[in-house]
């Protein structure tokens, strides 16, 4: 298979090719291309009457349907009525006395998801009819349903839920005993099905078996006693499980580490990127009272379609642990009172930095800093003479979306001239310096040097060590300015992927206490030490990086959109 | 006076007649195959050459001959529709998986007389380009499949299979793939999904039309066993030949399985439209008439599925006079003639060609219940009509047969099949499943009712308002409560 990320299917701003054709959708024309990409080929087929409609701003209401999968047609729920050109023996269209052409229509009705439109269809979404069809397709749905949407996770963005109250009957006529199945089914290590709720449409089979590449869940036992299950003997594990959560219509398929935990409506969404990979899949976070419960997907074609792996979805629980970093702490000699917080404290800080001669300041700073953040660093480093370097962080890759390179700006780190090439070749240079006592004075932003080959005894011998980080460690331990800094979710920023998108993210939660974005106190550093410039926010100062930088020549804050934009030259 | 025409029955039963193929060869066996591989390219009048095998398939469609599996679809229009430039191998497919209720023509072929039909698989394999073909075979007919295999390793010694078949230099192969054990297996996508290994899902159509996406991806042919025997008579005939057989538009002969309440089930080729229903149940040659004393009270005219029809029923059909003039009629359900198109203008279907007649003592709620309760354990799952429809009917039916029914059930049975045929579905089997339980429940709607209120009445006498679902819980059910853990 061949994901976006691997293979970039065009994405929906593109024209359409100029092979088009016209259909009608409840009476409105539209030009729709006469084939689309196939989900996962990427090869062209015949564009679908659905894929008009959704053209025509035509909602079709859908469960097994999805526009990253391969097609199943089996829940039935899209049915529409239809007619085509009726053809004279000449093989052409009969008029009517309108001079428009006449219309037979078929009699029987088609699902919109599979059937390929042909040149002046006419697609009839809301008749009788079709109104008729759907409301039969939900009640056969919901006679075997347990209905336990009061303790179902799903509810509140259930399908079922949804397009019953829109589509459905009050009534149902169904008096016969259910159909029990397992429920709280153990699928994997992240993954509950309730069976009951299923309701057999193999999205989560298709996902994983023609996106993922593993064959690992299938369909059991005939016709309503149909059951979801894992391949016997070998738990549903891969890195992509949770995305079957997302997609499955009901609330068969459960989280784990969501499951009870809130109800979907009471959650605030953000649209922010994931930090566990070069690749900066596109997240939505979901908080509340500025606790975080959950990653979930957020498409965009150029980057992640609508996935995202479970090891970045599960790692955000360090954001609230309870040992952040919190308190701005500066050198204390004994007896004395605590610098009194983030201004006198900055005000040292900049004093020592003017004073310190040329050569004798080195940064290191994290490639999971934001653009922003590295190029205000950068500029301290050109007025300081400052050798500097980030720290490479490698693991293992997947042919999805996994990069190796577990750092989501390296490209930031690399194109603002922070990191050495190759990153992390500079770190040798910076713990000889110290050892030589050419520099006295070191800044680190979100790196744990001890295990750098920068150990305590060297951290001894500098006069100066400025940390920002947000969890403690054996740096942050020995700094002699300590200034707590935020997570992503706590503040605003852009990173650059492995790829070049330059994508930016919300903040979600508020930092807590003196915790400060890192951006803010970077850009007063800055200012001080260099002198101002012009910028009063992160919108400016990102304006003015993709001014100054000729790497993000020609973006702007505003035109990034939710969506990032892509560097003119690959980094 | 009616009588059978055996043609493909015309050895089978026979004292002494084996399914060796020596004894084949005995009667002639596969000299139509020789005849067929021989014919040499024909120029037409314009000029334009018709190859041997454009030859065959042209008296294929010229005999008019129509599918014997269940549709009725012309033969002959089906391989016109075979995608012939993709540059992908054609597959030819025989279905053999004979499982529609009531239906037990294609075993007396395959069992007994299993070269006249590789004959006619080989006939329509070198008509259609086609080097490799299949048997699905019925996973039960183990015996079958043990005949078909030795048959087939018999015509591989001997040359009518193989490489270069009879030195004509057309290569075959035919394998035996004995089926997955489901009804469903025997819908044509259905069939190709269990041949490539996978469950018996039929495809949706469009896309996967089998004459262009087939097994593999590849157009492929499938056609029932009788009909590929068919071929072989077609050929030998000759295509005009053969259509004079039977009545216009309903060419041929066919195999008709009677069972049920008549003195003499059993098995009869017919010429088809030649003889009428009322014939295959009372004539001697056939059924032979009702049981002592009984009366007729309904007949499913082609496999389970068909729409049962009431006895003393009359439909006003089109019909042909001697003079050629068309004219409406009005014709008694006993006369109609076994044919495709009169059964399907009479609001049924000649399906399989299975006749199932019941008779006064049929309690008819229980013969629809039994139905309901077939096709509710064969739907394949796949799309919800079928599925919930199909199971929804069968518990409302078995609470009707267990005490518990309503007057208003017969409404209730109605509304839950109406929701399921007509394009619903993926498959055909949603009309499977629907048309018994439309039509019984329309045309023996007072029974129905009767039923429903008798039970009603002897609840309120006893003081419950309400009927209590009934039935023993399905062994899948029981299974699945086994293994929910417990809270
Ligand atoms: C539910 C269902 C079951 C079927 N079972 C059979 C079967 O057992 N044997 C058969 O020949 N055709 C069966 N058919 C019909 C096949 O789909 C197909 O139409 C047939 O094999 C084509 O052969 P013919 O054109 O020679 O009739 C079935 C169809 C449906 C919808
Ligand atoms: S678990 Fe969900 S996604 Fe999977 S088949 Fe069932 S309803 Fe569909
Ligand atoms: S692939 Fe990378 S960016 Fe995407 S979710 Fe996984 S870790 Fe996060
Ligand atoms: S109609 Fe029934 S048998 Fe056919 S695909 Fe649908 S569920 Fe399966
Ligand atoms: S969305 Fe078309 S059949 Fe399910």
């Amino acid at each position: 298979m061949t994901m976006s990320t691997a293979n970039p299917t065009p994405s929906p701003s593109t024209p359409p090719p100029a092979d088009t054709l016209q259909v009608r959708v409840n009476g409105k024309a539209v030009e729709v291309p006469r084939t689309m990409p196939d989900p996962v080929s990427g090869k062209p087929v015949p564009t679908t009457m659905i894929q008009a409609c959704f053209t025509a701003g035509v909602m079709v209401p859908h469960y097994c349907y999805h526009p990253k999968l391969p097609v199943a047609g089996n829940c039935r729920m899209c049915l529409v009525e239809f007619g085509t050109p009726a053809l004279g023996p000449d093989r052409k269209p009969i008029l009517n006395p309108d001079g428009a052409p006449r219309i037979t229509k078929s009699p029987r009705p088609a699902i919109a998801c599979a059937t390929p439109v042909s040149p002046g269809m006419e697609i009839y979404t809301d008749t009788p009819a079709v109104k008729q069809m759907r409301e039969s397709v939900l009640e056969f749905l919901l006679i075997n349903h347990p209905l336990d949407c009061p303790i179902c996770d799903k509810a509140g963005e259930c399908k079922l839920q949804e397009y019953s109250e829109d589509h459905g009957e009050a009534q149902s006529r169904f008096v016969e005993p259910k159909v029990h199945k397992p429920k709280r089914v153990d699928l994997g290590p992240r993954i509950v099905l309730d069976d009951e709720r299923c309701i057999l449409c193999t999205r989560c089979i298709r996902f994983t078996r023609d996106i993922v590449g593993d064959d690992a869940l299938g369909l059991v036992n005939r016709g309503s006693y149909s059951t979801l299950t894992a391949y016997p003997g070998r738990p549903f594990d891969n890195n992509y499980t949770l995305n079957t959560v997302d997609i499955c219509p009901v609330g068969a398929l459960t989280s784990k580490d969501f499951r009870f935990q809130m109800r979907v409506w009471f959650l605030k969404e953000t649209p922010s990127l994931c930090t566990s990979c070069a690749t900066g899949c596109n997240i939505v976070i979901g908080s509340r009272e500025d606790r975080i419960y959950r990653y979930e997907p957020r498409e965009n074609e150029a980057v992640n379609a609508c996935w995202m792996c479970d090891y970045g979805r599960l790692n955000y629980a360090w954001i609230g642990r309870a040992d952040r970093l919190t308190e701005i702490r500066g050198p204390q000699a004994a007896g004395q009172a605590p610098a009194p917080g983030w201004t006198p404290i900055l005000r040292e800080i900049s004093g020592k930095l003017r004073q310190a001669a040329a050569g004798s300041v080195a940064i290191i700073a994290s490639a999971r800093q934001t653009n922003e953040e590295l190029y205000l660093l950068a500029k301290l480093a050109k007025k300081l003479g400052a050798l500097t370097d980030s720290v490479p962080r490698m693991g293992e890759g997947d042919r999805l979306l996994l990069n190796a390179d577990r750092n989501p700006n390296s490209a930031g780190a690399r194109l603002t001239g922070i990191a050495a090439t190759p990153m992390g070749a500079n770190l040798p240079k910076i713990a000889e310096g110290i050892r030589a006592g050419t520099i006295k004075t070191l800044l680190v932003v979100g790196e744990e040097v001890t295990r750098l080959g920068l150990g305590a005894d060297l951290l001894a011998r500098l006069e100066t060590l400025i940390v920002s980080d947000i969890l403690p460690n054996e740096t942050t331990r020995r700094a002699h300015y300590l200034l707590p800094g935020c997570a992503h979710a706590e503040k605003r920023g852009t990173f650059t992927n492995a790829r070049g998108r330059v994508q930016k993210f919300m903040k979600a939660v508020e930092p807590r206490g003196d915790a400060r974005p890192e951006w803010e106190f970077l850009h007063e550093l800055a200012l001080q030490v260099a002198g101002p410039d012009g910028c009063q926010s992160l919108e400016g100062l990102f304006n003015q990086m993709a001014r100054d930088l000729p790497a993000f020549a020609g973006l702007t804050w505003a035109g990034l959109g939710n969506q990032g934009a892509t560097l003119r030259s690959e980094p | 006076m009616p009588q059978e025409y055996r043609q493909i029955l015309q050895h089978i039963d026979q004292p002494g007649y084996t399914p060796a193929l020596e004894c084949y060869l005995r009667h002639g066996g596969y000299a139509v195959l020789r005849q067929a591989l021989a014919l040499p390219p024909r120029t037409l009048p314009g000029g334009q050459v018709l190859s041997g095998p454009e030859q065959l398939r042209q008296e294929v469609m010229v005999s008019g001959l129509r599918g014997r599996g269940g549709a009725g679809f012309s033969c002959g229009l089906k391989w016109s529709f075979v995608d012939r430039k993709s540059g992908k191998p054609i597959y030819l497919i025989c279905n053999a998986d004979e499982s529609e209720p009531g239906t037990f023509k294609d075993k007396q072929i395959i069992y007994k007389d299993p070269h006249q039909m590789l004959e006619g698989m080989i006939i329509a394999s070198y008509a259609n380009d086609v080097h490799l073909a299949f048997i699905y075979i019925r996973g039960e007919f183990v015996e079958g499949a043990r005949i078909l295999n030795r048959a087939l390793q018999e015509a591989r010694a001997k040359g009518f299979l193989g490489r270069n078949i009879l030195g004509s230099g057309y290569d075959l192969e035919i394998h035996v793939h004995r089926g997955a054990g489901a009804y469903i297996c025997g819908e044509e996508t259905g069939l190709i999904e269990s041949l490539e290994g996978k469950r018996a899902y039929p495809r949706i159509k469009p896309p996967y039309f089998p004459a262009v996406l087939g097994l593999y991806q590849c157009p492929t042919i499938v056609n029932n066993v009788e009909t590929l025997c068919a071929v072989k008579h077609i050929v030998a005939r000759g295509g005009a030949e053969y259509a004079r057989l039977g009545t216009p538009n309903n060419t041929g002969t066919r195999i008709v399985s009677i069972s049920g309440h008549v003195r003499r089930p059993g098995y009869y080729e017919i010429e088809v439209g030649k003889v009428t229903l009322g014939e295959l149940i009372h004539d001697p040659a056939f059924g032979g008439g009702l049981r002592e004393g009984r009366q007729l009270k309904a007949i499913i005219p082609g496999g389970s599925s068909a729409k049962v029809f009431k006895a003393g029923e009359t439909f006003k059909l089109k019909r042909r006079g001697p003079d050629g003039k068309e004219s409406v009629q009005e014709v008694a359900l006993l006369d109609l003639p076994y044919d495709f198109d009169s059964l399907i203008a009479a609001g049924s279907m000649s399906g399989s060609g299975a006749i199932i007649v019941l008779d006064d003592s049929t309690d008819i709620v229980a013969a629809l219940a039994n139905i309901a309760d077939f096709y509710a354990h064969e739907s394949c799952g796949q799309c919800t009509p079928c599925r919930e429809g199909s199971l929804w009917m069968a518990k409302a039916l078995r609470r009707l047969t267990h005490g518990e029914g309503r007057p208003e059930d017969a409404d209730y049975l109605a509304h839950i099949a109406d929701n399921i045929p007509g394009g619903r579905t993926i498959c055909a089997f949603g009309e499977a499943c629907a048309w018994p339980v439309q039509s019984f429940v329309a045309k023996f709607r007072d029974e129905f009712i009767a039923r429903g209120a008798a039970d009603a009445k002897r609840r309120a006498a006893s003081g419950r308002e309400t009927a209590a679902p009934s039935g023993p819980p399905h062994p899948a059910t029981a299974a699945a409560l086994a293994q929910t853990p417990a809270e």
